[in-house]
């Protein structure tokens, strides 16, 4: 049953074969044995879950047929989601049970998915490691002494290794694609402003995205169909129509012409990985498709340009966390003051903190034009970059991360190393492009994600690449050893 | 790639800290000092861009704002909201005696 | 030392939307606390801003309503600080790109001199919460009820030199936002709120002096008692040869006095930057353009108005110009009675009179302008006499009815019968030998103080209800009459 994709689950109960409330106490019984493992989920709502799965069964037996009806999935904890505790991985949110909905965890509920629970993150989804989180880290189900990726490593980490067939990430500066990549699943970051950000926890505003992941690109467009569109609620959520995004999914690829970033194959680059991503640009060829060398020569300057954007941003977004309304408040405080800095101080973990202290700075009188303002500028030519070679190519095509999966606690005690791990993926919420993250083989055992950029609200197109890639390759049926148990 | 360290001083982490409203312990503040630093270092990188004229870019699709019409949708919902507050009395939230 | 006193100030006017800037909350003013607070407005997690058209709408017609150019792109920042009653740690502004650029509008001092203010500029952001100091066991608690009512605020030039002038600024604002029906201006209720920008320099030198900032001042009398004290304790501290500090004050109207808040603090610094949960403000010319002939006629045209079309003075016009209500009800006297001045004379005396007796607004009148232009008809087609009129008006204001039923019940019809007028002065003639005969012995001038006791005499006879015209014309008669017998 769990190996089983979307389509074909969703096949098979309107075919009565099983009932959601067969597999989702099926997917509720795999946390419950292994998750221990992984730590992948940081709430799981059995009781709900079952609520939810006889409701579709319900509807199911009306004779209802939506293509996510009974569907099990589960939410990053970042999606607040009415009486379940939305967390953030912080313990700012540790007791904080939200009275709404996130407007995608609304879409999704009425598709009628059974939400099993909410997945692990790093804290206020500032990491690419899951190992910031209040809850503890997550643990990559392909090899437990390495990390999954993050933020949405929690998501990544219960698709892979197969606790549930569907889950939510969000990604503000690869928070969706690191983590598929480390665990051998797809995911897919959306044009910015393609899905709401209403009521998903802001971390840096003009960046954020949330999106779908799961084992293929055909499950990911089955969830993007579901959460896709404009929400009058979200300002800057893009009224640019929606498509169905798997109508385009068969197209053959003939005539495509993919443009390879040298900035994305130059030094930094292990070896294994550029094999497997060659190996997998090889058979996208062998479709028809043409590759095409281009460059995007301010590659190199996205990383200081998102660290100087995204922590300013977060250190105003976080400054409502102050224990007044809700979330952590410290004992007995003083005075004002005492209530503000010691709730902050103990609610907040090191490195929430450390982007609170570097975004006050950037955005402090005197520091604010050579900083921010200059990372917004930087940022313009950044997108540009990516527009000047989507006048010769249909989409870009490079690797996701440096290198596969790092070793648990190998980085943590240098954040510069971990932010040099983005270096592939940060541009792209810049420019605030479409990006993929889909399964590339192995390399020494662990997975590889080729990474998939197309023009602004061109998700089809990926979509339709990434599925034709996996109609001639098994990369993303691959599944880690102990989790296929 | 080469990162400098920026010059930045205890005072400056704890008057940043203190915009924040984030409290440093004092024998933390060396070695966030010395991490901020090697931050600020990197971000540094951005001074040595000839940005010239190029105008900021706040969103990435060059959007502009809509308006919503001027409708009361929302209803009170008090209760609700006040079931988490950490401390509330007669509908009011309640903090430390506020001096101006 | 002579001081030349220097005036800014800046005005928080709430905006009259029926939901909030950034919400679909309700605005509506004295609501019990936190009920018109929704998730946005409490900055629960994810919650995101949507612009509430009709505050752009708002903005643009003061904008036009003061000659201004209109941002056709504005920009939203945020300011941050923490303060228990701004929930997100930020306030939603506007800093760089207002949607109100440079505008004026002219104030008339009482001694009729006109002054041209500048404003500097004028945007959109949203109100904060409200510390309720009451005793909680020591704590302050948080109303965020008002937090996110739309507010304009208005930053003027330090163009103003005296409580005078700076009283005459905001009464004119007053009329000109209420006149556009953009704000309710209630001071008591808080919609219009000022924070006064005061420095002094030698009389004669340009450069500016070290200024204090007043905040929240909400009433024009406190405005007035605040600029007399700030001037008082500025003039003091220069002359005694110190220096004033720029810090901020807080007016307490209890004890009559300033003093300075929030010096604890270190200083602020509000990292502003473009609000990234709202994009740039990008409205179309032919919207404005829209706006602007639909724009109600303002305080200023209308009291040219005023003056053309109904002859009045300068200083009637301008009173009956100023706020919208009062400029509707007198128009609509005029409109029923036909006559402008007789209209002007009582809506200004008469009723804004009793208005201020019994404490009331125009709008609790119980005498509405028809009711009233009933009145002034009878006064005009000589049913009664003005005198009368006061007394059928009293009545009215008491609630006996309208004018015509009192005039009857009480049988105050003028008397115009030319022979019970006759009458009467024959009467009088004859009952005032030595009057007559002083009249008669003195010449024009004295002549005619002294027929204005026969004509006192007559009216007491008539009970008030005789046509003065009539009375003279009989009474001069049956005088130059009296005299030719005399002299026969």
């Amino acid at each position: 049953m769990h190996d089983l994709s979307v389509a074909e689950l969703a096949h098979a109960l309107r075919s009565r074969e099983f009932t959601s409330t067969e597999l989702t106490r099926h997917c509720l019984q795999r946390i419950r044995s292994l998750d221990s493992q992984y730590n992948s989920f940081i709430t799981v709502d059995e009781a709900g879950a079952l609520a939810a799965a006889a409701s579709a069964d319900a509807r199911l037996a009306a004779g209802e047929q939506g293509p996510l009806l009974g569907i099990p999935l589960a939410h990053k904890d970042i999606f607040c989601t009415t009486g379940l505790r939305t967390s953030c991985g912080s313990k700012m949110l540790d007791n904080f049970v939200p009275p709404y909905d996130a407007t995608v965890t609304r879409l999704l509920r009425d598709a009628g998915t059974v939400l099993l629970g909410k997945t692990n993150m790093d804290e206020f989804a500032m990491g690419s490691s899951s190992e910031t989180s209040f809850y503890g880290n997550t643990r990559n189900p392909w090899d437990t002494a390495r990390v999954p990726g993050g933020s949405s490593g929690g998501s990544a980490a219960a698709v892979a290794a197969r606790l549930v067939p569907l889950a939510t990430g969000t990604d503000t500066g690869g928070s969706i694609r690191q983590p598929a990549a480390f665990c051998g699943i797809t995911g897919l970051k959306p044009t910015y402003g393609r899905v709401s950000r209403l009521g998903m926890v802001a971390y840096a505003s003009s960046l954020d995205q949330g999106g779908p992941m799961a084992r293929s690109a055909e499950d990911c467009a089955l969830l993007l169909n579901a959460i896709a569109g404009l929400d009058p609620l979200d300002s800057t959520s893009s009224a640019h129509p929606v498509e169905d995004y798997t109508a385009q999914l068969r197209q053959p690829l003939t005539g495509l012409r993919i443009g390879l970033p040298r900035e994305y194959f130059g030094e930094g680059l292990d070896t294994a990985t550029g094999d497997r991503i060659h190996a997998a640009l090889a058979l996208l060829e062998q479709q028809g498709a043409t590759l095409v060398d281009i460059t995007l020569p301010h590659t190199g300057l996205s990383i200081p340009t998102y660290y100087i954007i995204a922590p300013a941003e977060a250190s105003t977004n976080l400054s409502r966390y102050d224990g007044v309304r809700y979330g952590y408040r410290c004992e007995a405080p003083r005075d004002l003051h005492d209530l503000y800095t010691r709730s902050r101080q103990e609610g907040f973990g090191d490195e929430v903190k450390r982007r609170i202290l570097v975004g006050t700075f950037a955005l402090s009188a005197g520091y604010y034009d050579a900083y921010y303002r200059k990372a917004q500028q930087v940022r313009r030519l950044i997108r540009q970059d990516f527009l000047d070679a989507f006048a010769s190519v249909d989409i870009i095509a490079g690797p996701t991360t440096p290198g596969p999966a790092f070793g648990l606690g190998t980085k943590t005690s240098d954040p510069l190393a971990m932010y040099l791990e983005d270096v592939y993926t940060l541009a792209v919420n810049l420019a605030g492009l479409p990006a993929m993250s889909v399964p590339a083989g192995l390399a020494a055992g662990l997975p590889v994600g080729l990474q998939l950029i197309g023009p602004h609200f061109d998700e089809a197109r990926l979509l339709n690449v990434a599925h034709q890639l996996q109609q001639v390759s098994d990369w993303h049926r691959q599944t880690p050893g102990e989790a296929s148990e | 790639m080469v990162v400098n360290r920026m010059t930045v001083h205890r005072d400056d982490i704890e008057k940043l800290a203190e915009l924040a409203r984030l409290r440093i312990a004092p024998e933390a503040v060396a070695e966030v000092t010395d991490r901020i630093a090697t931050i600020l270092g990197l971000v540094d990188q951005l001074q040595s861009v000839d940005t010239g004229a190029v105008e900021p870019m706040a969103n990435p699709l060059d959007a502009v704002q809509r308006l919503r019409s001027d409708a009361v949708t929302e209803e009170n919902r008090r209760e609700a909201f006040q079931a988490i507050a950490p401390a509330v009395e007669n509908g009011l939230y309640l903090v430390p005696k506020v001096i101006d | 030392m002579n001081w030349e006193v220097v005036i800014g100030l800046e005005v928080h006017l709430q905006l009259a939307t029926e939901s909030k800037i950034f919400s679909g909350a309700a605005t509506r003013f004295g609501a019990e606390p936190n009920t018109q607070a929704c998730a946005v407005d409490l900055a629960m997690p994810g919650m995101l801003p949507v612009l509430n058209e009709q505050a752009v709408r708002y903005a643009v017609m003061f904008g036009l309503g003061i000659g201004a150019e209109i941002g056709l792109r504005s920009v939203f920042d945020r300011k941050n600080y923490f303060y228990p009653d701004l929930p997100k740690g930020y306030q939603i502004s506007q800093f760089q790109e207002p949607i109100v650029g440079r505008g004026h509008f002219d104030i008339q001092l009482e001694d009729g001199s006109v002054r041209r203010i500048g404003i500097t500029r004028a945007h959109l952001e949203e109100d904060a919460g409200k510390s309720l100091h009451e005793d909680f066991h020591n704590q302050t608690g948080i109303d965020l009820n008002r937090a996110g009512t739309p507010l304009l605020e208005i930053v003027s030039e330090p163009d103003l030199r005296s409580a005078e002038e700076a009283v005459a600024y905001l009464k004119t604002l007053h009329s000109l936002v209420t006149s556009l029906g953009i704000s309710d201006g209630n001071m008591a209720e808080g919609s219009m709120r000022c924070d006064i920008n005061l420095s002094l320099r030698p009389a004669g030198s340009e450069a500016l002096g070290t200024r204090a900032e007043i905040k929240n001042v909400n009433s024009f009398r406190f405005v007035e008692k605040a600029i007399h004290h700030e001037i008082e304790r500025q003039a003091d501290i220069l002359e005694a040869g110190g220096q004033v500090v720029q810090e901020t004050r807080l007016y307490d109207a209890e004890r009559d006095e300033t003093r300075s808040m929030r010096s604890k603090e270190v200083a602020n610094d509000y990292r502003y930057f473009p609000e990234p949960d709202l994009l740039p403000v990008v409205i179309e010319q032919s919207w404005v353009d829209s706006i602007r002939a639909s724009l109600p006629e303002l305080p200023a045209a209308k009291r040219e108005r005023f003056i053309a079309d109904y002859g009045l003075s300068a200083y009637d016009a301008s009173v009956l110009a100023a706020e919208r209500p009062l400029a509707d009800f007198y128009e609509a006297v005029v409109k029923d009675c036909g006559d402008a001045k007789i209209a002007a004379n009582w809506v200004q005396v008469e009723l804004l009179g009793q208005l201020n007796r019994s404490d009331l607004a125009l709008s609790q009148s119980p005498v509405d302008a028809q009711a009233l232009a009933a009145l002034l008809q009878r006064i005009l087609d000589g049913s009664i006499s003005g005198k009368i009129g006061k007394q059928v008006f009293e009545a009215m204001w008491a609630g006996e009815g309208d004018a015509d039923s009192i005039i009857e019940a009480r049988g105050l019809r003028q008397v115009s019968d030319s022979g019970a007028l006759e009458a009467m002065v024959s009467e009088v003639i004859r009952a005032n030998p030595e009057q007559v005969a002083q009249y008669l012995a003195a010449d024009e001038n004295r002549r005619k103080k002294l027929s204005g006791f026969f004509v006192g005499q007559i009216m007491k006879l008539s009970k008030g209800q005789a046509n003065p015209q009539m009375v003279n014309d009989l009474l001069n008669q049956q005088l130059a009459n009296a005299g030719g017998h005399g002299n026969t």
